[in-house]
């Protein structure tokens, strides 16, 4: 029963029933306006007949007088068919023909009629007439009356052969159609209920369940085809949050531990102001470390969600390269790097101004702190950081090279993740955050961060569109 | 100095008090917009502290009235809300500063006291002076007694604010958000690096030196006679 009634609630359903009553109303309009053409039709070819037959006798009456009329008539009464025939005179007595039992009166007025009779040669069956004729009575020069007819049952009987066939074919249209509906109803269902099924099992949390693809290109494929690719970006997702949380998790414990340790050990051993002083010198440090750590990714949240989108305003990338530059110029010559900037021509990008500073205030800021110091460098030259900002097509580049020992190519993809640090740099100060910043900063643009080869050393290149990120879908 | 902290945080707010108490200001505690917003039209406040989520009336509602009412006393918003556009929000409401939380008391406390004193209004001198170091903003020169001290201009915009708020001690985010116009953290300390190169030209080669360094706090500029 419950079966049935989702099967009758289907919208596949609902509309086969849609199609199967115009379809059925259609048939039956067809068929009766068909019925009634050809009863049309008879009818006009049994006047015309009748109209003839009369201007023949008439003419024979003309001819011969009642004499020869009764002849003929006499003839022509006694041939098999439905044609019929009856002569009378003025007062009403018939003199030939095959005619009998009219209602009385029927030949009083010349004309067209319609009557029930019997036929003579028939035997009596009861008093009334129960044959229905067409004629025409005719009256003739000297007061004879002529009466010319054809029995209607041919015509009946055909007009109720294609009744019913109108009647059965709606039955056949509606009993196939409902059978056809069942069918493909059923058929799509059962697709429906297997997706509905791999749905809750995902649901239930299997990420890795897909819908079935029946191969066949139709609708229902290519709703699943597009749910399916709307799983794999959700199980994507799905995975590089537990993995962000997992580094999170990580990330803000190791410092909260250190954090909880000192405070601790404090309690535990300090035995003048000096010594507490210290420790909470240290646990302050700390904590500023771990809100730096939050705020970075709060902003990477927010690049990410595309919420920035709304503060976007045209500026000069090179100004930006100009003045990045200058604010880690005097960093970068302590540390003995010569830091350059080579942006002269204006390239003008629209954007939000504060993300894209930060977002190159991080490469460069990622650029001093790997960059080897003077007298380890490779080949002995010295630390060079090149920050520069061009026009490439509908692009802008902002990019940031150094000499230094560059990061291998296997691990380029992944240090953009958040909080991947290659094991080598672990030692450096940093959340490990600023290229992942980048990066959700490229795309919130909707640019790209890629890393390459300086050769020696590392080129990361933030490739922004002129115009800002394309207004599609969100 | 007088100050309203209008905070719903009972904690903190008690906590602010209590600290700007220590360092001689007075302060008063309001715990929601409304309480806030009468406190503030009824006080002789320098500096009102706003916290930007309040219940019964929101934080930049009560700056709203306030100004509405034309009453111009400086005020620093406080909020969780730590985005550029939530920051560009509260000053275009009527802030006169934004700092987001956590904030350190420090921080605070710099920016208050620049807040208060803005009214006695150093910025519209043309010629501003530190002992015997002398900045003149309209022939963008720097001289420290006799001698010309020649600089690139982000350093003569970085010493301009210092000498600005002589004698108030300035942070590492004030300079970064007044002199370089980011609002960001720059994660290494670029600022004192600006500073010591700034310090190397204007103090090298003088007894008595006149940018100082405030340890947790930031750098202050002042007459070291004093």
């Amino acid at each position: 029963m419950t079966a049935l009634g989702k099967l009758f609630r289907t919208t596949t359903f609902k509309l086969t029933l849609v199609y199967l009553t115009v379809f059925a109303l259609f048939a039956a309009f067809l068929l009766g306006y068909f019925a009634l053409n050809t009863r049309r039709l008879i009818t006009e070819q049994i006047t015309d007949t009748v109209n003839a037959e009369i201007t023949g006798l008439s003419e024979q009456y003309r001819l011969g007088g009642i004499r020869r009329l009764v002849i003929v008539v006499d003839t022509r009464a006694r041939r098999p068919g439905s044609s019929l025939y009856l002569v009378t005179t003025f007062a009403g007595e018939a003199l030939a023909g095959n005619v009998t039992a009219l209602p009385p009166g029927t030949l009083d007025n010349s004309g067209w009629v319609e009557t029930r009779y019997r036929r003579l040669d028939e035997s009596e069956q009861g008093e009334h007439a129960d044959h229905e004729a067409l004629a025409r009575v005719f009256q003739l020069p000297g007061g004879f009356r002529l009466l010319v007819g054809r029995d209607l049952e041919e015509r009946e009987r055909l007009y109720h052969i294609v009744l019913s066939a109108g009647r059965w074919s709606v039955i056949i249209v509606i009993v196939l159609g409902l059978a056809g509906g069942l069918f493909v109803t059923r058929r799509v269902l059962r697709r429906v209920d297997a997706m509905t099924e791999t749905t809750r099992t995902i649901m239930d949390g299997d990420l890795g369940g897909r819908l079935p693809v029946a191969g066949t290109g139709d609708e229902l494929d290519r709703l699943a085809e597009n749910l399916n690719a709307m799983l794999e970006r959700i199980e994507a997702l799905m995975s590089g949050l537990k993995e962000v949380s997992d580094n999170i998790a990580h990330d803000l414990k190791t410092p909260l531990t250190r954090l909880r340790n000192r405070a601790e050990q404090a309690l535990r051993n300090a035995k003048c102001e000096p010594e507490y002083r210290t420790a909470l010198e240290a646990t302050i440090e700390e904590s500023d470390g771990l809100i730096a750590t939050f705020n970075a990714l709060l902003m990477i949240a927010r690049a990410e969600s595309g919420q920035a989108r709304d503060d976007m305003s045209e500026f000069d990338a090179a100004e930006i390269a100009h003045d990045v530059g200058e604010l880690y110029e005097p960093l970068a010559e302590e540390k003995g790097i010569a830091l350059k900037v080579e942006a002269e021509a204006p390239a003008r990008v629209k954007g939000n101004r504060e993300l894209i500073s930060q977002a190159l205030a991080n490469l460069v800021d990622n650029a001093i702190k790997y960059v080897e110091p003077q007298g380890d460098a490779v080949n002995g030259a010295t630390p060079e950081i090149i920050v520069k900002a061009m026009n490439e097509g509908e692009r802008i580049l902002l990019t940031v090279a150094d000499n230094g020992p560059g990061i291998p190519e296997s691990d380029r993809s992944r240090v953009v993740e958040r909080f991947v640090r290659l094991e080598q740099s672990r030692s450096q100060p940093g959340s490990g955050l600023g290229l992942s910043l980048a990066s959700a900063v490229a795309r919130l643009h909707g640019g790209e961060l890629t890393l390459e080869d300086n050769q020696p050393g590392l080129k990361s290149i933030i490739a922004l569109p002129r115009g800002g990120p394309v207004q599609s879908g969100g | 100095m007088r100050l309203l902290i209008v905070e719903d945080d009972r904690d903190a707010a008690d906590y602010l008090v209590k600290a700007f108490r220590e360092v001689g200001h007075v302060a008063d505690a309001a715990h929601d917009g409304e309480d806030g917003l009468a406190m503030a039209l009824d006080g002789q406040y320098n500096v009102l502290i706003i916290d930007r989520m309040l219940p019964k009336l929101d934080g930049l509602n009560v700056i709203g009235a306030l100004r509405g009412k034309g009453i111009e006393t400086p005020v620093l918003i406080l909020s969780a809300l730590g985005q550029v556009d939530d920051r560009v929000k509260g000053l275009r409401a009527g802030g006169d500063d934004y700092l987001p939380k956590p904030y350190s008391f420090s921080e605070l406390l710099a920016r208050v006291e620049v807040l208060a004193r803005r009214r006695v209004g150093r910025s519209e001198e043309t010629v501003l002076r530190v002992g015997d170091l002398e900045l003149d903003r309209l022939s963008h020169s720097v001289r420290r007694g006799p001698e010309e001290i020649s600089l690139q201009p982000r350093e003569f915009r970085l010493l301009e604010y210092l000498m600005q708020h002589a004698g108030q001690v300035v942070t590492r985010t004030m300079l970064l958000e007044n002199v370089w116009d980011y609002h960001f953290d720059p994660q290494t300390n670029v600022i004192d690096v600006h500073i010591s190169r700034l310090r190397s030209k204007i103090d090298k080669g003088f007894s008595q030196p006149l940018l100082h360094t405030i340890r947790g706090a930031g750098y202050m500029v002042r007459d070291g006679a004093r």
